[in-house]
């Protein structure tokens, strides 16, 4: 569509989207829509941490042990501009929350990008070619399917942080963190996208673009792959909030995000042990912040699923 | 049909191989086991002794073929830390992990079909609603968080139940269990719960889904023609049927679950195979961390090759399916 040329009557693609199935029932779901706010609310809170947050919860000069487990708000002892209180060593815990959510956010949507593009390009390739490379990937898959996912992030998460040199420990964590999540859930997207590869390989539409010689390559990326998006569009939704857990319950286990540069999972840890000190207000709310964001994200994927879904329509 | 049985064992020894390779290769390439097991001032002598002895200086093929074969008879060497059989260490933990498990099954199952049912036939109810919306919110809860939030409400502030712990155990000689000392069993609510939840809400929405389709299909309707009373109908006739599925999946999720466990175990300190690994994984302690790893996933694997193998027993579509 050329947008010089176009006619009123072709609807732009914004204008297509408002009136689409999709909008429809997005708007007609209370659930999502409330799924959908909570979720925007979190993220951007997560990135405005800086400004939003009375306190840099990394920077030690402006922590005060004085102020150390002070209570929230609204309990007696509470004072501003700690919300909800404040930690042993004084930081507050909403600006760590923000902090915390930012890299459990960023730690998730990395996974998942990492594993979609690992996924659809190999399940791509074992759809398309078939023979053995299909057979080898998908052995690949039966095994790291055939073990217990928790246990391999783990392992791999707690083995690759013995090899990390010092000086990249800070990024480094993190990265090791996406790549043990996204080493399993790439089977996922591979199995999805290679069944519909194998579908979509013998129709007529690829036939006649393969007899005008265009490349595999080409063929795979701008033909096939389109027809395969929507399943996988719904495996990634559910994916980032199964992300989102898994690197808590990791950083919780004392494998993932090291206490100076804490994710939710990680400010939970340490919260664990105040929590017989009487000071429940350090665990308690980086718990519930995790929960309202897996639960936001996994409602809007549900919502998805059943929308994208042909045969509930 | 054999064809099927052999398939499905190649498989599955295949992928017991691909875990212990994988076993093998952080037990031997994460820390010099050398410098772990001597101190430092060891001679250069008492090193290559050592190394020989262990068979670290042959080949890498060797060496993995000799790690299958002690693996295979349980010898999975000596714990780096306690300096103790790590196959005792592991056996001497597995009875508290197993009754954890089998208690949150048994929950699980208990809570979760009835909630199937009633979701099922009383569609369109507030509180057949309000279930399935939690039971969206039961799969999202981390499993840690649930921990911790029942140790805060239950014994931090109402003090009914312990929070960490087994409890006093009663040692039968080949198993030591906390099922028979009043203090065991009340040990064991708080991580079974938070254990079952998941588990729940997974039996709950399978259980709904499948009598959805029991109960389209006719004979049903036709019991339903005769007049049989709405009560049997739902629980003698369509719940029968919908079972099958139930106690499949149930004997598949175990494996899971003893995996899982590790992170209820740690919440709860509570002293079972997992508590072991993860306190393995803080202190590096090589050993148990391969061998927990290989044995959780033959647990795995053993029990998914039964559940196919029965599933083709029971449905010969099945047999002539690829794979």
């Amino acid at each position: 569509m050329s947008d010089q040329t176009s006619v009123k009557a072709v609807p732009s693609r914004m204008e297509r989207f408002w009136d689409s199935d999709l909008w429809w029932s997005f708007k007609s779901h209370k659930s999502a829509v409330g799924a959908a706010i909570v979720l925007l609310l979190v993220i951007i809170t997560a990135f405005l941490a800086p400004v939003l947050s009375p306190q840099n919860p990394y920077d030690l000069a402006a922590l005060e042990l004085w102020n150390a487990e002070l209570p929230p708000i609204w309990m007696e002892g509470g004072q501003m501009p700690f919300l909800l209180g404040t930690d042993v060593q004084g930081r507050d815990i909403l600006s760590g929350i923000l902090y915390g959510t930012r890299i459990s956010i960023i730690i998730g949507i990395a996974s998942v990008a990492v594993s979609l593009v690992v996924g659809i390009g190999l399940g791509l390739m074992a759809g398309y070619y078939g023979g053995w490379i299909d057979n080898v990937l998908m052995r690949i898959g039966d095994v790291l399917l055939s073990i217990p996912i928790v246990l391999v992030a783990i392992l791999v998460s707690s083995v690759a942080q013995q090899f990390l040199p010092p000086a990249f420990r800070e990024v480094g964590v993190a990265a090791v963190l996406v790549l043990a999540i996204a080493m399993y859930s790439w089977v996922q997207y591979a199995r999805v996208v290679r069944a519909q590869t194998m579908v979509e390989r013998r129709k007529e539409y690829v036939m006649a673009s393969r007899l005008v010689g265009t490349p595999a390559r080409r063929l795979m990326l701008k033909h096939i792959l389109p027809n395969t998006l929507t399943p996988i569009f719904v495996a990634a939704t559910l994916n980032f909030g199964l992300a989102i857990l898994i690197e808590a319950t990791l950083s919780f286990l004392g494998v993932g995000m090291p206490p100076n540069q804490p994710s939710l999972g990680t400010l939970i840890r340490v919260g664990n042990q105040y929590l017989f000190s009487g000071s429940w207000w350090i665990v308690l709310f980086p718990s519930i912040q995790l929960c309202i964001l897996v639960v936001a994200v996994n409602m809007l994927g549900d919502w998805l699923r059943d929308a994208l879904n042909p045969k509930l329509r | 049909m054999l064809a099927f049985i052999i398939k499905r064992l190649a498989n599955a020894v295949f992928v017991m191989l691909s875990v212990t390779f994988l076993a093998f290769v952080i037990f031997r390439f994460v820390g010099d086991p050398v410098d772990q097991m001597l101190n430092e001032q060891a001679t250069q002598e008492q090193r290559d002794d050592l190394r020989e002895r262990l068979g670290l200086d042959k080949p890498f093929l060797v060496q993995f073929t000799s790690f299958v074969g002690r693996a295979a008879t349980g010898d999975f060497g000596i714990s780096f830390r306690n300096q103790r059989d790590v196959l005792d260490m592991i056996a001497e933990r597995f009875p508290a992990t197993f009754e954890l498990v089998l208690v949150a099954t048994f929950i699980s199952l208990i809570v979760g079909v009835p909630m199937g049912v009633i979701t099922a036939i009383k569609r369109q109810s507030w509180y057949a609603e309000t279930m399935q919306f939690t039971s969206i919110i039961g799969i999202s809860l981390p499993s840690f968080v649930v921990g911790i939030g029942l140790i805060l409400v239950f014994s931090v502030w109402l003090g009914w139940f312990p929070a960490f712990g087994r409890g006093d155990t009663v040692d039968l000689g080949w198993w030591t269990t906390g099922l028979l000392s009043s203090s065991g069993r009340m040990s064991i609510v708080l991580p079974a719960l938070s254990l079952s939840l998941f588990q729940i809400t997974l039996v709950m929405r399978l259980v709904r889904a499948e009598m959805l389709e029991v109960l389209r299909s006719d004979f049903i309707k036709f019991a339903r023609a005769r007049g049989i009373p709405a009560r049997s109908i739902h629980f003698r006739h369509a719940l029968r049927n919908c079972l099958m599925p139930v106690v499949t999946m149930t004997a598949m999720q175990i494996g899971g679950l003893i995996a899982f466990a590790l992170v209820t175990e740690t919440v709860f300190q509570w002293p079972g195979m997992g508590l072991l690994f993860i306190q393995a994984v803080t202190f590096v302690d090589v050993p148990i961390m391969a061998a927990y790893l290989c044995i959780v996933a033959l647990i795995f694997v053993v029990l998914n090759a039964i559940v196919d193998m029965t599933y083709a027993v029971i449905d010969p579509r099945l047999r002539g399916a690829e794979k």
